[in-house]
This record gives C-alpha cells, sequence and structure tokens, in this order.
C-alpha cells in the first residue's frame, strides 16, 4: 500500500519529536539515579543512624548502689529484693477499671491515685509509672493470682537499699530517697543516670559518697515498630555496681555506744590515737533509715522531727557544748608549754575566787586547799584553773586549744553538717561581738565555760592526741586505698613524724614543745580516774589490760544563781533543759594507750556519774576486739 | 513479500503467539514476579491479604493484557473514542455515586474489585488522542478546531478528577494527553506559551489549592518544619532509602518498612521499601528494567506502520516513563508528595489494569506492526 504524502510527514515529526523526548527521559533518568546515589552512597551513615535512632530504644534501668561494709566487712548499707508493682499504660485497656481494682487490691489512698493519674499525664506511654515500690510478699502474690484481669500491670522484682542496722548508723552513712529536680540538676551524674524509682543519698556519707555508691545503669535495648511498642529486645548490658566502701568503723562498739546512751540524748566517739580511725561515733537518739526509703509517712516523721531529743542532729559533729572540766588538760598543758607553771606550782582553793568583785565558784564549796597541778586535775579544782588562765592569758590557751584541733572541723569535707565549733581569744570577741576581753572570761574560759563550744568529735580527738603523746593525728572514717597499719602510724608517731599519706610525706607533726609536758597531762588524766578522790575514781577498772586514763566535764548551760547554788538540788529536782550535761574524755590502756573515747550525755548531771561510767564498760569491749581488728587490717584494699 | 502478502489479512494465533515481543514480555513477567516478592516483604513475610490480592491481580491481568494483545491494533483504533466516552462516563458515575475513602470520592464498587476510572482515563486519553491525531491531517493539527478539540479532551476528564479530588492522577492524565499534542504535531511555540501562562498563573492557583495540598508544597519545601506531621512520610521514606545503601539491608530486613515507620507502603511508596532492603544496585536494576520496557514500547512504536500505534506506543511509554519519575521524585523528596503509584509494583487494582491494558495494545501493537490503518 501507498502512505499519503501527509502520513509520511506526520510520521517524520512524530519521530523527531519522540527523539527529543528520549533524550529528555535519559537525563531525567539519569537525575534519579544521582539522588539515588547520593541518598544511599553518599549521605548513608546519615540515615542509618537516624534509621536507627527511629527503631532502637534504650530503657535504663536503676543503678544498684554499692554497699558500704564495716572496718570487719560486714554490710551495714546494703541492697535487698524488693517486690514493686509497675503499670505500663500504652498496656492498659481501661485505665479507671484498672485503678480502682489495685485500689481495692492494695487499700490505695485516693492521694496515691491522682498522683498515679498525674504520672500517666506526664510520661510516656511506654514508660512505667511505679505504683507501688514496695509490695509486701502476700501482696505480691495478690496481684499475681488477679494479673489475668489487671491488664497492663507488671510486678517486678527490683533492688533497694537496705540498713541492716537499723538505726545504728543512721548519723554516720545518712539514707537514700527519691531526689528531687534540684537534686538531679546539681549532679551531673545524678542527672545522667536518673530514672524514675532510682534513690540517691539524701544525708551523710550516703550523699557525700554518691558519686562512687551510685553505680551505673543497666541498659535494655529494645527494637520499637513506629507505634513506640517492643518489637524485640536487642540487647542487656549490665550496670556496674558502685563502689564498694569500707569504714574504719566497728559495729560492735557501735552497737554498744547505742546500747549505753539508751536512748538518751548524746553522743560517744571512739578513735584510734595512732591512725585517727574513727571506731564509733554515735548520737543518741538515732532514727531508722529504712523508713525513708519507700517515703516516710509523716506520722513517722511527725515523731522524729518534733522528738525534743533531737535525734534529727547528728551530736558528735554538729552538736556545739561547752566542754567544762574536760578542756583542762589542754589549760594545764598550755600553761605548762608556756611555762606559766611547774608541777611545783600550787593555788590555795578556798570555794571561789574573787576578781574585780565578782566571785567565781569552785564546784566545791569548801575547797580544796592547797592544790598543785596533779590534785587540781584530779579533784578538777576549778579555783586552780581559774588562777592558771589568769596567769596564762586566753590568747595563748587559744593557740594551744587550736594546736589540739578545737575550732577546726575535725573530718574536713566528709559531713556537711559539722560543725567547728568556737575557741574564743581576745582577737575573736573584737572582731565579732565588737567588745574588749574581759579577764572575767579568761576565767570561766579556763574550765570550759563561757563563749567556747567544741563538738564530741573535738573532744576526743583532742584526747587522742594528748594520749598518743601529743602527735597530730588525721581523724578518718573511710578506709583509702593506703591503710597505714596501727604499728606503722605508732612507730613513725614516736619517731616524731608522721606519713602523711596524702602528700606523701614525712611531716612533723609534734603538737608539743616538750613532751615531759604531755606525760605530766597524762599522769595527772591517770589519778583522776585511778587515784582515791578522783573524780572518775568509781569508774576505774584495776586490771592493767584495761586501765584507763581519764578526765570528766560538768557543763553547765546556765548561769547558776545564788539560790540554786544554796538550794544544792538533786538532779531530779531540775527541771530537764536546766540540768548540766556530762562529758568524759579517756583514753586507754593506760599502758600502751590504743583508743580515745568522748562521751557527753545532754542533761545527764555531772560528768562523774552519768558519763564515766560509760567509759568503763565501753572500754573494756574496746580493748577485746583490738586484736581482732589488727588481724583485719590487712582487708582488701578499696580506691575511694 | 511472502510474509506480507499474510500479514495484509487476518494473521494465525500461532503467528499472533510468535510476533509477541518477548524482550517486553519478559521484562513484564519479571517486574510481576519481583512485585510478588516486594508486596510479601510488606506484609512482614508472612503471604497476608496485600500479597494474595496483588498475586491474584496480576493472575487476573496479566491474561487479559495477552488476550488485549490478540485483538488487532485496529480494533483498539476503532473503539478508541468510544472507550474515552466510556470511561468519561465511569467518571460521572463516580462524581455521583462513587464510594467515598478518606475524603475522596475516586471509586466504584463492582463487587469482585473497586474500580477507579480515573487510573482507565491514563490509557483511554492516550488512545483516543492517538486515534485523532492518527486521523488529523498534519496541515490542520494547529488549526482553532482541532486545538479546541484536543484541549477539550484533555480538560474534560481532568475537571472530573480533580474534583474527585485527585490531584496527582489529574497530572498524570494532562501529561500524558500533553504527550500526545507534542508528537502529534502542535506548534512548539503554543507549548512554551502555555508554559510561560502556567508558571504566571501559579500564584493564583495556588490559591485555589486545598489546604493539605498547600501543607504538601510546603512540606516538600521543607520536610522538616513539621517532623512528626505533614512532614513524617518524606523523612521517614528518605530515611528508608538512604539506609539501605550500595547493597540493601536484605529481603525481609528493612527496618524502616517491618517496624511501620514507612507509611503507605505497600502502595505509592513501595519503592522506599525496596530500595532499603536492595539498596543502590537494587534500585538501579529497578531502573533499568523499567527503561527496558520503555525502550522496547518506544521500539514497538517505531516499527509501527500506523501512526495511531506509533502515537499510542510512544505516548504510552512516554506516561510509564512520567508514572515512574513522579513517582521517584516524590518518595526521594524532589517533588512534593501527590498520589502516584509505581507502575506494576504498587498495590492497586485499577492502576495495575490499566498498566496492564496499556501493554496489551503496546503488544498488539509488535503483532500488527505492518498493520495500516486507514
Amino acid at each position: 500500500m501507498i502512505k499519503s504524502n501527509s502520513g509520511i510527514r506526520k510520521t517524520d515529526v512524530i519521530n523527531r519529536r519522540m527523539f527529543i523526548i528520549g533524550a529528555a527521559k535519559v537525563v531525567i533518568f539519569v537525575g534519579i539515579i544521582a539522588r539515588l546515589f547520593s541518598l544511599q552512597i553518599n549521605e548513608n551513615k546519615k540515615y542509618l543512624t537516624l534509621s536507627d535512632k527511629n527503631r532502637i530504644r534504650e530503657w535504663k534501668l536503676p543503678p544498684t548502689r554499692g554497699n558500704i561494709v564495716d572496718y570487719f566487712g560486714n554490710v551495714i548499707a546494703g541492697n535487698l529484693k524488693v517486690y514493686q508493682l509497675h503499670i505500663i499504660p500504652e498496656q492498659v485497656e481501661n485505665f479507671n477499671y484498672l485503678l480502682v481494682r489495685l485500689k481495692n487490691l492494695l487499700n490505695l489512698s485516693d492521694k496515691r491515685i491522682a498522683r498515679i493519674n498525674k504520672l500517666k499525664g506526664e510520661l510516656k506511654p511506654w514508660d512505667s509509672i511505679i505504683v507501688s515500690e514496695n509490695l509486701s510478699w502476700s501482696q505480691f502474690v495478690k496481684i499475681n493470682n488477679y494479673l489475668y484481669d489487671l491488664v497492663g500491670v507488671k510486678p517486678v522484682m527490683t533492688i533497694s537499699r537496705n540498713y541492716p542496722f537499723n538505726d545504728v548508723y543512721t548519723h554516720v552513712l545518712g539514707y537514700v530517697s527519691q531526689p528531687n529536680e534540684q537534686e538531679i540538676l546539681e549532679n551531673e551524674i545524678i542527672q545522667e543516670r536518673f530514672v524514675p524509682g532510682m534513690k540517691i543519698g539524701k544525708l551523710g556519707l550516703e550523699k557525700r559518697l554518691e558519686n562512687h555508691l551510685i553505680g551505673t545503669n543497666a541498659i535494655q535495648r529494645y527494637e520499637v515498630n513506629a507505634y513506640g511498642k517492643r518489637i524485640n529486645q536487642l540487647e542487656h548490658q549490665k550496670g556496674e555496681q558502685g563502689s564498694k566502701i569500707r569504714l574504719t568503723v566497728d559495729t560492735e562498739i557501735q552497737k554498744a555506744c547505742g546500747k549505753l546512751l539508751n536512748e538518751k540524748a548524746g553522743s560517744i566517739s571512739v578513735m584510734d590515737i595512732y591512725t585517727g580511725d574513727i571506731i564509733a561515733m554515735y548520737s543518741s537518739p538515732s532514727y531508722n533509715p529504712n523508713l525513708f526509703l519507700f517515703g516516710i509517712s509523716q506520722d513517722e516523721w511527725q515523731l522524729i522531727r518534733n522528738n525534743p531529743l533531737k535525734p534529727l542532729i547528728n551530736k558528735t559533729l554538729s552538736g556545739l557544748y561547752s566542754p567544762g572540766s574536760t578542756i583542762k588538760p589542754i589549760v594545764a598543758l598550755s600553761a605548762l608549754e608556756n611555762k606559766v607553771i611547774d608541777t611545783k606550782f600550787k593555788v590555795k582553793c578556798t570555794g571561789k575566787m574573787e576578781l574585780y568583785g565578782q566571785t567565781f565558784h569552785c564546784w566545791k564549796e569548801k575547797g580544796h586547799g592547797w592544790v598543785s597541778l596533779k590534785n587540781a586535775m584530779k579533784q578538777s579544782c576549778d579555783t586552780y584553773f581559774y588562777e592558771v588562765a589568769r596567769l596564762l592569758g586566753v590568747d595563748r590557751l587559744n593557740i594551744t586549744a587550736e594546736k589540739f584541733g578545737l575550732g577546726k572541723k575535725v573530718l574536713g569535707d566528709y559531713f556537711d553538717t559539722e560543725k567547728k565549733g568556737l575557741f574564743p581569744n581576745t582577737k575573736w570577741k573584737k572582731n565579732n561581738l565588737g567588745k574588749g576581753w574581759v579577764l572575767g572570761e579568761t576565767l570561766i574560759t579556763g574550765i570550759g565555760q563561757g563563749y567556747i563550744q567544741t563538738t564530741p568529735l573535738q573532744l576526743c580527738m583532742m584526747t587522742a592526741q594528748i594520749a598518743n603523746g601529743g602527735f597530730a593525728v588525721k581523724p578518718k572514717i573511710i578506709v583509702d586505698s593506703n591503710p597505714i597499719s596501727y604499728e606503722d602510724a605508732k612507730q613513725s608517731m614516736e619517731s616524731g613524724l608522721l606519713f602523711d599519706t596524702e602528700s606523701e610525706e614525712l611531716l612533723d607533726k609534734k603538737l608539743f614543745k616538750n613532751q615531759k609536758n604531755i606525760k605530766i597531762i597524762q599522769e595527772a588524766m591517770f589519778a583522776s580516774t585511778n587515784e582515791r578522790f578522783g573524780t572518775s575514781y568509781k569508774s576505774r577498772i584495776d586490771d592493767p589490760k584495761y586501765q584507763f586514763a581519764g578526765k570528766t566535764g560538768t557543763a553547765q548551760v546556765k548561769r547558776i544563781s545564788k539560790r540554786e547554788r544554796e538550794l544544792d538540788l538533786e538532779l531530779e529536782q531540775i527541771p530537764y533543759k536546766d540540768r548540766d550535761h556530762a562529758l568524759y574524755v579517756a583514753y586507754g590502756p593506760y599502758v600502751n594507750p590504743r583508743y580515745a573515747l568522748s562521751i557527753i550525755v545532754e542533761h545527764g548531771g555531772s560528768g562523774s556519774k552519768a558519763a564515766a561510767p560509760i567509759a568503763k564498760k565501753l572500754f573494756k569491749l574496746i580493748i577485746d576486739r583490738h586484736d581482732l581488728r589488727n588481724k583485719q587490717s590487712n582487708f582488701e584494699r578499696i580506691t575511694v | 513479500m511472502f510474509q506480507h502478502d499474510r500479514l495484509s489479512n487476518e494473521i494465525t494465533l500461532f503467528q499472533k503467539i510468535k510476533n509477541l515481543d518477548y524482550i517486553l514480555l519478559i521484562s513484564v513477567i519479571l517486574l510481576s514476579v519481583l512485585s510478588v516478592f516486594v508486596m510479601y516483604s510488606t506484609d512482614g513475610g508472612e503471604i497476608l491479604f496485600h500479597t494474595k490480592n496483588h498475586f491474584v491481580k496480576l493472575a487476573v491481568f496479566f491474561p487479559l493484557m495477552i488476550f488485549v494483545a490478540f485483538f488487532n491494533i485496529k480494533f483498539w483504533h476503532n473503539f478508541s473514542y468510544i472507550i474515552y466516552f466510556i470511561v468519561i462516563l465511569l467518571l460521572i458515575y463516580v462524581s455521583f455515586f462513587g464510594i467515598k475513602s478518606s475524603g475522596s470520592q475516586r471509586w466504584m464498587d463492582l463487587y469482585l474489585f473497586v474500580l477507579q476510572p480515573s487510573e482507565l482515563m491514563k490509557i483511554a486519553i492516550i488512545m483516543c488522542l492517538a486515534k485523532y491525531f492518527h486521523r488529523i491531517k498534519i496541515e490542520n493539527v494547529n488549526s482553532f478546531t482541532s486545538i479546541t478539540i484536543v484541549l477539550s479532551i484533555i480538560i474534560i476528564p481532568i475537571i472530573f478528577v480533580i474534583s474527585q479530588p485527585d490531584l496527582g492522577t489529574s497530572v498524570l492524565i494532562a501529561l500524558s494527553g500533553l504527550i500526545i499534542l507534542w508528537l502529534g504535531g502542535v506548534k512548539i511555540k503554543y507549548f512554551i506559551y502555555s508554559f510561560i501562562t502556567f508558571l504566571i498563573s501559579l500564584p493564583f492557583i495556588i490559591s485555589f489549592l486545598k489546604p493539605y495540598q498547600k501543607l504538601r508544597i510546603l512540606t516538600f519545601l521543607d520536610p522538616d518544619r513539621d517532623p512528626l506531621g505533614a512532614g513524617y512520610q518524606i523523612i521517614q521514606s528518605k530515611i528508608a532509602v538512604g539506609s539501605g545503601g550500595l547493597n540493601g539491608k536484605g529481603f525481609l530486613k528493612g527496618t524502616q518498612s517491618y517496624l511501620d515507620f514507612l507509611p503507605e507502603k505497600h502502595t505509592d511508596f513501595i519503592f522506599t521499601l525496596f530500595s532499603e532492603e536492595f539498596g543502590f544496585i537494587g534500585s538501579v536494576g529497578l531502573l533499568i528494567l523499567y527503561a527496558v520496557i520503555i525502550f522496547r514500547i518506544v521500539r514497538i512504536g517505531a516499527i509501527s506502520r500506523s501512526n495511531f500505534a506509533r502515537l499510542f506506543c510512544f505516548g504510552y511509554a512516554f506516561a510509564i516513563f512520567i508514572y515512574i519519575v513522579v513517582n521517584l521524585s516524590m518518595v526521594l523528596g524532589l517533588l512534593p508528595i501527590v498520589g502516584s503509584p509505581l507502575p506494576i509494583m504498587s498495590y492497586g487494582g485499577s492502576s495495575m489494569l490499566a498498566t496492564m491494558i496499556g501493554f496489551g495494545i503496546v503488544l498488539s501493537a509488535k503483532i500488527n506492526h505492518k498493520q495500516i490503518i486507514a
């Protein structure tokens, strides 16, 4: 057949134009391939990351806190398995029905229900809400029985802090509880590891050592779909438990301290006089830190808070007391060191001393007659120390007192509640009170009254430094990575040098000018406890193995009026708040001393009646445990 | 020639089968098999609803394609106008009695399956215009009457489709129509003038767009403006493609798809899943397969004696090309999101039906390439 002319021309047009389009097609296809290349080859890494970010979601689990152990390795802050109840909102079919069921099963309060509802609004649907942090076993069983009816509920076994000795270590360890927003923001490590339900240290060493104890989160990685539903578990990365921390304390002695104070307000501290290890540090009354773990009830909290004996205050470190006569060894030492007196120096005590028209009374109304240093210490003659203080002056006394650690924090940074107390001098009064020093104030400072304020631990350290022959000790409560043994510490001390573990240098830690003076004080303290007419003679132990030396103190909490002095009331007749604080500092055994202690019983009356007898009971235990402690000194070393 | 005489008359069934274009046929079969596997992957590696239905549709429409091919191209030429009018009637029917779904009214229920007449219009318009340009004298192509008629042929169905509303399909219908106008010899200056007019009136067109359509354009320009809302689809799609890399994540291992991050993964975004699992190599392979199909169709057009067959083949090849380009540009973030399926690969009966009929007519043109239509 023959095509028409028009038909051929048309075919030509079509073919020509098709060619143009064909060329365009090739260009466009190449363009698309280029786009594919740029997405899949050039930017592959970026999109792979984005794709993983899409599909992988991490769930952090609360870290497990490190254990805190005592010197012998007994766990004093550990972890316990607890049963919890979680709700996963995205899996719940009928939230309100579920809450009603749970409310009935667990007796939840309306407040708690409201809180759960609030949390549900705040959290992502796949985050679990903790309904109950600590289910009893029977509740746990009950929930498991009804689980078929409780869609979206997950009974969980988890780990929680536990203090096996309850109130024994409260003031040392503090406790853990849920952090508030500020606490999370303040600490970067907490911020990074925080998960709902996690607890942090709120007080004491738990707080101070938070960053060591906290541990790392276990991480569960799940593949999730676009709706956030978990499809499968990809990985379970185990968390690391926080560091184990070993303290210098001895649980047996710590427990005994609690028992001896027997809920009376007061404090006992025990220290190794060479290593500075704090063996016990008990503030009474105490309270149970386990109460705070799952939120303390309002009633229980009010009971603790409103207790007139103030259990919330760590009296060992934050309680400020006039040292009373327990300061006398330092006054005597200062006078000897400054050559103001010698052992032969005598003062006649008539029961009172007049100065510029003011009367200063000795505790013994009839007076002690002529007393030397030894007798004055033994019988705690106030008149003698008025006179010595007058001769010495408060500024020279202040220098010696501060050398022995008064007016300074004992444990430094470890407890932020620790107080540094006050040992006054003329400059201090001028700067702080704006008035000049009055000689009468020197006199009462000489018997540990007036402006002077000390913590029980300061008195303990002061005694330790007299006991060890007048050398500085560095008190510590944590066994560090390089613990110095008792023998090494003693040896280096007796050579007049002390090995400082921080600067790794041998330092001269002598606190005295003439060691004979220390010896004189030690002998006077020995007499006070072990010789007839000594103030703590009744509390002595004759067995040289346990024999100790000490000094009583009775700190007035208010000025005694003339009438009261004449009445000379029995302790029970005075209102509790007005009764004297009873104090006692001691060290032992007298031959080869090892430990120093300080005891204070608030409003306990006289030191010899209320405080010294406690020391008698305690020393037996302390000395008996000495060998055990020595054997433990090569216990595993822990880096902090 | 001997064969020539035989072909001028009716040819036997055996010869019809012999004359099929096997490269095209094999390519289509390959694509179909591939599409079933990809559908199997969208079902999460199980033979579920989509895989089953897709397979059944292929099993029905593939024979239909051969059936269509066995009709003489002359037959399709003769019925082109009628087919066009039938599809127009279907569009009218749909605009009154169609099934509504997610805000648009595009479908009619045929009991066995749901038909989308606008998809058929993609083929019908090519047939109709191919016949028109086949019949008109080249001298008259640019006459006022002729231009008016061809523009009406394009605009009438578009009015119905756009009112469904279905912007994507109407654009594809318009482009399919316009390409025949181009091939048929409409003056280049007309195209240039209309393009300039289009650009000038673009702001007005945009002001007539529905809010969701405007949003799509804004999202296209900056997907990150609402990553979890309007931009979600395109962001997730790019992540899927990009994370595929050179070799892909492997069959059934596309995390974006089986974890449901990919939207519309059965239909418009099927390429994304394919690209995630088979990577750059697989994607280029798929593009080559499509290129082979397009090239074969163009070649059949080129050897056709009749201008109807030639115009249809060239037009259809271009249409297929446009579907692919629009779909890929959309999922790769080069164009705003408009609903447009990927031929054969995407789940959707009407699209596959139309595509298969198109292939059928192309094969018919091949079988009867020496056929002259008066």
